[in-house]
């Protein structure tokens, strides 16, 4: 493996990690703050997907095909707030874990039935197609480098509400101690409703940024999920910091491993069997490297102190 | 010697920068009620957790029968003889008040990774079981389930679950708490009646009880042992008339 | 009579025993019966977990998945002599659930619903790089286990009376389990954790004990399940194959293996007649088992309690 291919990888590890962090962002939130297990959040990634494709595909333009996901899928977001979540605040994680999956199922099953099982396409735009020469015999594309850094931008802004704004300061003081903030006349329930509107948000935004160079299809948040669920269970529950560095660790593990792995069990094994099991390794690298980190902390690298 | 029970060495505890246990030393022997009594906040309940194991101190000693058992688990104190109750409350809700007890008695009755015969059916563990419950006069209650138990009554099985251990030290954190007059007659009587076949640790507010059945008293204030001797040791003594007995002139 | 949980049991399994002569004798029939009652072995072996330990495990189709990839792995070379495939099938999934369990026991809550999750997702993702085993596409078996060298389990109804004995074993094991004193300190250690070792048990050993018992139990559901179909696929070990299973246990209710085999034989039945009425049943299905979540706490179990 020669450095132009591993700084390749790298960077498509930290655009996947950017990407997970905006899923895994909205879900820490909202585990952290509401104690609310939500396996739900994997499919608002796919409605942006959807939304940010079929809008782009209506408007004529990507630019408003992403403008206009984001307060559609906010409004998901809040719909499914009032339609299910809500309910299952005072239930415990097995009702939560249930419900939330039975979205899932609905949900993978409307899209099929509304935009049908063949993967949908979302052109890259005009002004972010072609590469940036990164160094020499290195063209990396333009469109994945604007993810990296709207991403980032994201992830400041976020820090910027969470950190420094006072609705912030009580999601924060939420995560640690609801029934404080209840006491202080902070009408909880709503600042329940803006936490989950906002991460459905980023998630939807997430995935319509990673519409046009993944193939949209149902079921694709499901995966998407279960690594977010690694983030934010790797990062401390609750912690936005914690997911944010998780997010990059778990995105270059998974993107360099699944490149790198196969190679290294070519030094043991013959070509094909080295495949196979460098495949299955990358895969099973991400679940290890958590298990480790739980075996150690079981609470996380960066645990909310309750 | 062979009649000190339990001794605590020096412990201390911080939380933080508060002191929670500020080098307390005591003992308590074999058929005494040592009392250990305190404003709010004085460190009694972190007191019982580090002795039972809830808790570990950030140094000194606790000796268990002579044992040190300072690092020893919970679960394992309790199997040596250390039994606790709860200032809260705390039993199985969905098990009826026999199997609460019944539970306790299975804890030193041979292996409990036994997987195909009925528990209810072991006709030895009911028995004692149905003991502990009438040395508290629960029996009639056997068969309800724990949750549906009044306060009073809980109080009552939370005293049987720790009879049923058969321990040899009985740490009870303010077995009181909470129940009537009456209920607490009769708790007061039982505890009268145990005090030949164990070493108690009492926390208790209830101050008429606590001169009542006390052989020794402590007084904790703020993590630190300011008296301790006889009832009329402490009733009589200013320090604690100006940190505690005081402030309602229960005494 | 005292025990309604054994009346419910029972008449269930007459119903069962007597389909096969009153209609459902048919190949078609008696594969969807094979595959309710195989899907209630696994229900019953997760409620021990959930019900009986109170330990949330979304991860219980990965053994499901060891036990009928132990009968691939095996077919492929050649052995489909049913005494040597089942037991190295329950095993190779006890042993999976030694490992993992006693990594994923030291954590609670949320964490323990993740830690499973994610190690169900390392059996998935290395079931589906075999590519010796078919990879993603899976591995069709050619013939069922035999027995003694007899083909016997070929013929529909010796399958479903097969299954309908294991069934009724695999109950009457969780129900005398869950009534044993290791039941009792389980289901202590559930309710009040700090009460049980106040009296004296370490939790711990107990709940692994119970996790390693479902793991030996989903992998005899998972050599039964590659036989009934016949085919083995990655899916088998799906997340999402693992809600369905918490689905089935709830959808029955927690109150013993009762719930978690009626709850199983409901969902396979509602999914298979939905999937006769609309290509898009999981329109309906998703929101039946919020409709249950909402509106059915206690289960099919609790309804006939209060009926």
């Amino acid at each position: 493996m020669n450095t132009t291919l591993l700084l390749v990888q790298a960077l498509n590890g930290l655009q996947f990690g950017i990407l997970l962090f905006l899923v895994a962002a909205g879900l820490t939130l909202v585990f952290g703050v509401m104690d609310f297990i939500n396996l739900a959040h994997g499919v608002q990634y796919m409605l942006g997907a959807y939304l940010g494709a079929t809008l782009a595909a209506l408007t004529g333009s990507f630019w408003w095909g992403l403008l206009l996901t984001l307060p559609a899928t906010l409004a998901f977001g809040l719909l499914l707030e009032f339609l299910v979540f809500r309910h299952l605040y005072e239930r415990d994680h097995l009702s939560q874990v249930l419900a939330t999956f039975g979205v899932i199922l609905f949900l993978n099953q409307g899209v099929k039935a509304v935009f049908g099982t063949a993967p949908m396409q979302m052109p890259v735009p005009e002004l972010l197609s072609g590469g940036v020469r990164i160094m020499d015999g290195l063209l990396y594309p333009t469109y994945r480098i604007a993810i990296l850094v709207a991403g980032l931008a994201t992830a400041g802004l976020l820090w910027f509400l969470v950190e420094r704004t006072r609705v912030g300061m009580l999601v924060r003081a939420g995560a640690t101690n609801a029934p404080m903030v209840s006491a202080l006349g902070v009408d909880i329930r709503r600042l329940f409703m803006l936490v989950f509107g906002f991460g459905a948000m980023l998630a939807g935004f997430a995935g319509a940024m990673a519409a046009p160079i993944l193939s949209v299809e149902p079921g694709m948040g499901d995966n998407l999920l279960i690594l977010a669920f690694v983030v934010i269970v790797i990062g401390g529950i609750g912690s936005v910091r914690g997911a944010f560095i998780a997010a990059l660790l778990v995105g270059l593990v998974e993107t360099i491993g699944r490149s790198m792995m196969p190679d290294l069990m070519r030094l043991f094994l013959d070509p094909s069997a080295a495949r196979q099991a460098g495949a299955a390794m990358a895969s099973m690298l991400i679940y290890v490297v958590m298990a480790a980190i739980l075996a150690f902390r079981p609470a996380g690298l960066f645990p909310v102190r309750r | 010697m062979a009649d000190l029970l339990l001794e605590l060495r020096n412990l201390r505890k911080r939380f933080g920068g508060l002191t929670v246990t500020d080098d307390v030393s005591l003992d308590l022997k074999r058929g005494e009620i040592h009392a250990l009594i305190g404003p709010n906040g004085a460190g009694k309940t972190t007191l019982i957790h580090q002795i039972s194991g809830t808790l570990a101190p950030d140094s000194g000693q606790i000796l268990f029968a002579g044992t040190d058992v300072t690092h020893l688990r919970m679960a394992k104190r309790a199997r040596m003889g250390l039994a606790r109750s709860f200032q809260i409350t705390s039993i199985i809700p969905s098990f009826t008040a026999r199997e609460n007890a019944a539970l306790a008695v299975q804890a030193r009755h041979g292996s409990s990774f036994r997987f195909f015969r009925p528990a209810n059916s072991e006709a030895a563990l009911n028995e004692e079981a149905m003991a502990a419950l009438t040395e508290v006069g629960l029996e009639r209650r056997a068969e309800t389930p724990a949750a549906a138990l009044s306060h009073g009554e809980k109080r009552q099985l939370e005293l049987a679950i720790a009879l049923a251990m058969q321990p040899r030290v009985l740490l009870l954190d303010e077995p009181l708490a909470g129940t009537g007059a009456e209920e607490a007659e009769r708790l007061m009587r039982i505890l009268g009646g145990l005090r030949a076949r164990y070493a108690i640790l009492l926390i208790e507010h209830d101050m008429p009880a606590v001169f009542a059945l006390a052989d020794r008293i402590s007084v904790l204030a703020q993590g630190r042992v300011i008296a301790h001797g006889t009832p009329e040791v402490i009733r009589a003594d200013p320090a604690v008339r100006d940190a505690y007995l005081g402030e309602d002139e229960v005494a | 009579m005292k025990r309604p949980d054994v009346l419910i049991a029972l008449a269930i399994f007459a119903a069962l025993a007597a389909a096969p002569f009153i209609g459902f004798g048919q190949g078609y029939s008696l594969t969807l019966l094979a595959r309710a009652m195989i899907f209630g072995m696994a229900a019953i072996s997760l409620s021990l977990l959930v019900g009986g330990g109170g330990l949330v495990s979304l991860g219980h189709a990965a053994m499901l998945g060891v036990g009928a990839y132990a009968v691939v792995v095996l077919d492929h070379a050649r052995i489909t002599e049913a005494w040597m495939v089942v037991p190295v099938g329950i095993g190779a999934a006890a042993l999976f659930a030694l490992v993992t369990g006693a990594i994923a026991i030291r954590t609670s809550g949320v964490h323990f619903i993740m830690i499973t999750l994610a190690f169900g997702q390392m059996a998935f993702f290395t079931t589906s790089s075999l590519a010796l085993y078919g990879g993603d596409d899976g591995y069709t078996l050619y013939n069922r286990l035999e027995v003694f060298g007899s083909r016997a389990l070929e013929r529909g109804i010796v399958f479903h009376f097969t299954c309908l004995g294991l069934l009724i074993a695999v109950w009457a094991l969780v129900r005398a389990l869950l009534h044993s004193r290791f039941g009792r300190v389980l289901q202590a250690a559930r309710d009040n954790e700090t009460r049980a070792r106040a009296v004296g048990f370490e939790p711990y050993p107990y709940r692994l004990a119970a996790y390693v018992i479902a793991g030996a139990i989903g992998g005899l559901s998972g050599v039964l399940l590659a036989n009934a179909a016949e085919f083995v696929a990655p899916a088998y070990l799906a997340w999402q194959r693992s809600g369905d299973l918490l689905f089935m246990v709830i959808l029955g209710g927690l109150s013993g293996p009762h719930g978690a085999l009626m709850g199983a034989l409901a969902f396979v039945l509602i999914e298979e007649w939905l999937a006769k009425l609309t290509e898009h049943w999981r329109l309906i299905f998703g929101p039946l088992l919020i409709f249950c979540v909402f509106f059915m706490r206690g289960g099919i179990a609790g309804l006939l309690r209060r009926g």
